[in-house]
């Protein structure tokens, strides 16, 4: 595998610290006029979304991870592994197993398209996309005429994400919401 | 319209224009004081043996010389012109340093370098000072030694520390692995770097003097209170090191012991061995006359000037924009 040496480090760079793959978030070269240099890094663990930072000497190298992210679209589950398809024309699937898809669960819809994070050709991480439209499937009563003011209550979405919605969301309604903060961001025009 | 360019230059306007303004500052400064501009070679036939910079090489073909280094500072041709008795001199040049980019750094960047005859460290502290506060109106520098820096911020005294003691004040930033072939002053670096250096010159711009000889470069060496200090100085306002400048070596001797110290360091490293500057050093031994010299960076008095912390912020085209 291929490795970086610190005057190639920048954001986005993948590679491996430590055994575990991690994506690097900035890069600043600290160097006195005359003196050693060195870099201080930023880096995400892509294993367990943790944090760090770390320093290199001028020179040191890290290996390349092989990390590469796919769209590919949602088919199903088998209850143990979750089936992703590409969706470049080449009908390639890939497993990915519940930690992976731990934190896309809640928003998963069979036939939407997904970021698929591959750590050596397997699935480490499924990201959503930013928004996505889901139907409400379990939500109190609407109450008709409140649409300007406040308040809010949970509704129960088709992937079983709850989220809080206005007062005046009813169950079969289609809602945008935005898989970042797991919020409601509005309703979608029904055609 | 996908993957175009970018062609529209990095600097604002107004830091163009002000970097016009400080180039016209400069040059006034010194022709009320007599102080000589001139101009010396930026690609030349030799590099620097520095075990820290790396100068980016050239392919020059002319008769007698083959390849050849853009300068990593003016240093080497103008302490030929003092050989030569031109008096004192100063110089606005684009130098460049291999490898070096950051917030703080870009490989190509603008120095003025000047040298006083007869004067030492502190007259010439003195006059960076009535430089740097005129252009900057700020107030002027406190002067405080490496060794105590050092003290107050890295809790470490650099001349006593044992080598266990200082590995074990790296460890904040650096595995074991790491510090294994990292050398006693590359260890004082990055203490200076992460600990020391974000704290200079927050309130008050400050000069850091009296470094350890072992980090001379080309200064005179000199005994303080027991420690062999060098006559170095550097300047740092915000956490940014501004200056580095030097009551010059002129032992034609010595300097080549240096040269060839570097050239063992570079070896140990790992890095290519560079050429003796020998017409360098032909001058030094026809004479220096007494005087000292600074390199100042042109880029980083713009940052302070406009209160950026990008260096991009003040160059037309860094170096990606190229």
């Amino acid at each position: 595998m291929a490795s970086y040496s610190t005057n190639e480090f920048r954001g986005g760079l993948k590679v491996l610290l430590d055994g575990d793959p991690c994506i690097m978030l900035e890069n600043e070269f600290v160097k006195p006029g005359k003196g050693q240099a060195f870099n201080r890094v930023k880096l995400r663990n892509l294993m367990n979304n943790r944090q760090w930072e770390r320093t290199f000497k001028s020179g040191e190298s890290l290996e390349a991870a092989d990390v590469i992210e796919q769209d590919m679209e949602y088919l199903y589950s088998d209850g143990e592994f979750w089936h992703f398809m590409v969706t470049d024309g080449s009908f390639e699937q890939y497993p990915a197993d519940e930690k992976a898809v731990s934190d896309a669960l809640k928003w998963l819809k069979e036939q939407d398209v997904y970021t698929v994070t591959l750590y050596n050709g397997a699935p480490l991480i499924i990201t959503p996309p930013n928004f996505v439209e889901l139907e409400v499937v379990e939500t109190d009563p609407g109450m008709k005429g409140d649409t300007a003011q406040g308040g809010s209550k949970p509704a129960t979405l088709s992937t079983g994400a709850v989220v809080n919605v206005p007062l005046f969301i009813t169950i079969g309604e289609v809602l945008k919401v935005d898989t970042r903060s797991g919020e409601y961001v509005s309703r979608v025009k029904s055609s | 319209m996908k993957n175009q360019p970018d062609w529209q230059p990095a600097a604002t306007r107004a830091s163009l224009k002000s970097r016009a303004q400080q180039s016209n500052f400069v040059r006034g400064f010194f022709a009320r004081r007599n102080v000589l501009e001139v101009e010396t070679p930026i690609l030349g036939r030799c590099g620097v043996t520095d075990p820290n910079l790396d100068g980016v090489s050239a392919q020059v073909s002319a008769p007698g010389v083959e390849g050849g280094w853009l300068q990593t500072s003016p240093e080497y041709h103008m302490k030929r012109l003092l050989a030569a008795d031109v008096g004192s001199i100063y110089q606005i040049s684009k130098v460049f340093r291999n490898g070096e980019r950051g917030r703080r750094h870009n490989p190509e960047f603008s120095m003025l370098e000047w040298y006083r005859t007869g004067y030492d460290d502190t007259a010439l502290m003195a006059e960076v000072s009535d430089l740097v506060c005129g252009w900057l109106n700020c107030p002027r520098p406190q002067i405080t030694s490496y060794r105590q820096a050092m003290i107050n911020w890295a809790d470490i005294d650099p001349f006593a520390v044992s080598e266990e003691e200082l590995r074990q004040r790296c460890r904040q930033w650096l595995e074991a692995e790491q510090l294994a072939d990292l050398s006693r002053d590359g260890c004082l670096d990055l203490l200076m770097s992460f600990a020391v250096e974000p704290n200079l010159g927050a309130q008050t711009p400050v000069f850091i003097t009296r470094y350890p000889a072992s980090q001379a470069s080309l200064a005179k060496i000199s005994k303080v209170d027991g420690f062999d200090v060098a006559h170095r100085f550097e300047l740092y306002i915000d956490g940014l090191e501004l200056c580095n400048g030097y009551w010059e070596l002129t032992c034609a001797n010595e300097q080549r012991g240096r040269f060839e110290a570097d050239n063992r360091l570079r070896k140990a490293a790992g890095k290519p061995e560079m050429d003796v500057d020998e017409a360098f050093l032909a001058a030094i031994e026809q004479g220096l006359p007494d005087c000292a010299g600074v390199a100042l960076g042109l880029d980083r008095l713009l940052m302070l000037k406009m209160g950026t912390r990008d260096i991009a912020d003040v160059l037309a085209f860094p170096i990606e924009r190229t």
